[in-house]
C-alpha cells in the first residue's frame, strides 16, 4: 500500500513569523516528503507492504521504522501547530494539565526544558498515560510514543531542521515561539480519544 | 584549568564557497562555544576532574560521576570533536593524501575513491545527528559513524578525520541536501593535518 504525504493543514506561510514559509517549504516539502518516499521504496516485498502506517511504526525496526515513524511524527507535528493557535488550553485538558503538573506555567516550563534538553535530533511529547495522568517525554531521532503504544497529545520537533533557518542554534527561542502557534484544539481532541 | 574554546585556525569565510562564513561563525562560536561552557559548568563541582584533558575524561568516561556523565559525554565529546574538525579542514586544501597515509588508505580500502565513497556513505547513513570517522588502529584504517557527539575515544579508538553530519554543520547552505555538503567538504579536507595525526604516536 502506498503511503501518501498528507496535505499541510494550512498554507506554508500561515505560521509566520514564528515559523517561516521557507522552513515549511523544506521541512514539509523535502524532509517529510522524503520520509514518505523512502518508506514507499523500502516496503515493497516485505511483511510491511500492506500494513497501515501505525502498524509499521509499531512493528518495524531500522530504516523502515525510521521513515515510517518520521512520516507519522511529522503529520502529528503539523497538526500540533495552527495559525490561530497559542494561548492556553481549556476544559478537560486544562484540568488534566493542572492536575499532572500543578499549573499551566509549570507544564510549559517542564515541556520547554525537555525540548531544549533533548541532545541531538528528537522530539518532545505530551503524553496521556493509561490512568489519565499526563507526562512529558523526549524521544531521539525517529523515536515516537506510538512505538510503545503510548497516547500522544502534542509534540514539538527539535531536530535542527525544524528551526535552523529561522532561529539558528537558538532552540530555546524556537520553543518559545512554538507556544504562540501551539494547537490546543488538536491536543484536546487527542485527550478525548 | 577550565577548558577553552580554541580559536578557529582561519577566518570564518576561509572555507567559502564550500562552507559559508555564517555557518562557520555559528558553528564555532555558538555550538562549539556552548559545548565548552556546558562542559566547564558540569565540572565546576568536581575539582579533581578539572585538570584532566578532554581525551582522558572521555577515555575514562565510566569513572566520571554518574550525575555529570551524560553531560560530559555530550559536551566534552562536542568539544573534542569540533576541535579536531576545525583543524582537519583548511582553506586551499582538498585534493588527495600523500605518503604513508595514502598508502594506508589504499591498503585498507583499495583506493582513495573507494575510501571517499565509504566515508560519504557512513555520513549519509547516520540517521539524526552524528559524525562519520576515519579510525586509525595501529596503521590499519577503518570507517565508523557515531551518534550525536560521541567520540570514538569512548571505545578507545583513535579518529584521525571526522565529518560532522549534524544538520547545524550544513543547513544554512545545503538545507536537507547532506550529500551535497559531504561532496563539497572534500574540497576543504586538510590532508597534511590528517597525515600528522596518522603518524602521531
Amino acid at each position: 500500500m502506498e503511503h501518501k504525504l498528507p496535505a499541510l493543514p494550512y498554507a506554508k506561510d500561515a505560521l509566520a513569523p514564528h515559523i517561516s514559509a521557507e522552513t515549511i517549504e523544506y521541512h514539509y516539502g523535502k524532509h517529510h516528503a522524503t520520509y514518505v518516499a523512502n518508506l514507499n521504496k523500502l516496503i515493497p516485498g516485505t511483511e510491511f507492504e500492506n500494513m497501515t502506517l501505525e502498524e509499521i511504526v509499531k512493528k518495524a525496526t531500522g530504516g523502515i521504522f525510521n521513515n515510517a515513524a518520521q512520516t507519522w511524527n511529522h503529520t502529528f507535528y503539523w497538526n500540533s501547530l495552527a495559525p490561530n493557535g497559542g494561548g492556553e488550553p481549556t476544559g478537560a485538558l486544562a484540568d488534566a494539565i493542572n492536575k499532572s503538573f500543578g499549573s499551566f506555567a509549570a507544564f510549559k516550563e517542564k515541556f520547554a526544558a525537555t525540548a531544549v534538553g533533548t541532545f541531538g535530533s528528537g522530539w518532545a511529547w505530551l503524553i496521556k498515560n493509561g490512568d489519565g495522568a499526563l507526562t512529558i517525554e523526549s524521544t531521539s531521532n525517529a523515536g515516537t510514543p506510538l512505538k510503545d503504544g503510548k497516547h500522544a497529545l502534542l509534540t514539538c520537533d527539535v531536530w535542527e531542521h525544524a528551526y535552523y533557518i529561522d532561529y539558528r542554534n537558538a532552540r530555546a527561542t524556537y520553543v518559545e515561539a512554538f507556544w504562540k502557534i501551539v494547537n490546543w484544539k488538536f491536543a484536546e481532541t487527542n485527550l478525548s480519544r | 584549568m577550565a577548558h577553552q574554546l580554541p580559536p578557529l585556525p582561519y577566518a570564518f569565510d576561509a572555507l567559502e564557497p564550500h562552507i559559508d562564513a555564517k555557518t562557520m561563525e555559528i558553528h564555532h562560536d555558538k555550538h562549539h562555544g556552548a559545548y565548552v561552557t556546558n562542559l566547564n559548568a558540569a565540572l565546576e563541582k568536581h575539582p579533581n576532574l578539572q585538570n584532566k584533558s578532554i581525551e582522558a575524561l572521555l577515555k575514562e568516561i565510566t569513572s566520571v560521576p554518574e550525575e555529570i556523565r551524560t553531560t560530559v559525554r555530550n559536551n566534552g565529546g562536542g568539544h573534542m570533536n569540533h576541535t579536531m574538525f576545525w583543524q582537519i579542514m583548511a582553506p586551499k586544501a582538498g585534493g588527495e593524501p600523500t605518503g604513508a597515509l595514502a598508502d594506508a588508505i589504499n591498503k585498507s580500502f583499495g583506493s582513495f575513491a573507494a575510501f571517499k565513497e565509504q566515508l560519504a556513505k557512513a555520513g549519509m547513513g547516520r540517521f539524526g545527528s552524528g559524525w562519520a570517522w576515519l579510525i586509525n588502529n595501529g596503521g590499519k584504517l577503518s570507517i565508523e559513524s557515531t551518534a550525536n557527539q560521541d567520540n570514538p575515544i569512548l571505545e578507545g579508538k583513535i579518529a584521525i578525520l571526522g565529518v560532522d553530519v549534524w544538520e547545524h554543520a550544513y543547513y544554512l547552505k545545503y538545507q536537507n541536501r547532506r550529500a551535497d555538503y559531504i561532496a563539497a567538504w572534500w574540497n576543504v579536507v586538510n590532508w597534511a593535518e590528517v597525515a600528522k595525526r596518522f603518524t602521531a604516536k
